[in-house]
């Protein structure tokens, strides 16, 4: 469906933003990892569930954009 | 020829059929657009595998901790015994297990403290100075206060890890994390 709609030069600024949207992502994961970690070293489990659920989160809207890639592309 | 070929991808500027084109461009079929395009997409999907292996390593993270608490709290362990630390003396001692260093400072007659020796920065051993009431790191020159703990200068940024101690006669014991 997609693939009839948008050309390769309607396609590409797509690419670039879900590149962006993913990398902004992948950014606050990071944070999420350093900040887990802090607060494990430090002895603090009350943050830790919340921060890996939400990292879950992230994961599937990356998940979720991947696939969106995948069926311009199909 | 694929969809990302005829749109753009490898069509010559002059429009030629690709028998006639210079063989540098039937070598080379692929367009800067299309090529572009592939590339960030493939770099969109290696971006994917780096975050899946973040939510792992939460994960991880998850893990570690309840394997903590389900070890639960350490146990009581005679350390030292009164008579053999003179007040400003240090010794160190193995706790809760034999791989784990820790350090005894006693400051007054009846007061002792503990800590994990390891550095919070990157766990080198810490040495007391007594005198100048302080844990010296001497990898990269942290301070801790040697009362409670606290960072007090150089790259470390959390406190070490304090024991709590018992005195029950002569016997000074560790019993737990503070």
């Amino acid at each position: 469906m997609h693939s009839r709609r948008f050309t390769l030069q309607q396609r590409a600024p797509i690419v670039m933003a879900v590149l962006c949207i993913v990398i902004t992502i992948v950014v606050l994961q990071l944070w999420l990892l350093t900040a887990s970690m802090d607060a494990y070293l430090r002895g603090d489990a009350s943050t830790l569930i919340p921060a890996a659920l939400a990292s879950l989160v992230c994961l599937a809207l990356n998940v979720g954009l991947l696939f969106h890639l995948r069926r311009l592309d199909a | 020829m694929n969809r990302e070929q005829q749109e753009g991808g490898t069509t010559a500027p002059d429009g030629r059929p690709a028998r006639e084109q210079p063989r540098w461009r039937r070598d080379f079929p692929v367009g800067v657009e299309a090529d572009e395009y592939v590339s960030r997409r493939d770099f969109t999907s290696f971006m994917v595998l780096i975050s899946s292996a973040f939510a792992c390593g939460q994960l991880w993270i998850v893990g570690q901790n309840a394997w903590r608490e389900r070890r639960g709290k350490p146990p009581v362990k005679e350390i030292a015994r009164l008579s053999e630390l003179p007040v400003g003396a240090s010794m160190t001692f193995h706790y809760p297990s034999e791989t784990e260093t820790c350090v005894l400072v006693r400051l007054e007659d009846r007061k002792l403290v503990a800590f994990d020796q390891a550095c919070t920065h990157l766990s080198c051993p810490v040495i007391p100075r007594v005198a100048e009431k302080r844990f010296e790191c001497p990898c990269h020159h942290g301070s801790f206060d040697i009362e409670s703990g606290r960072p007090l200068a150089g790259p470390p940024r959390r406190p070490l890890a304090r024991i709590r101690i018992d005195i029950a006669g002569d016997k000074v014991l560790a019993n737990g994390y503070v």
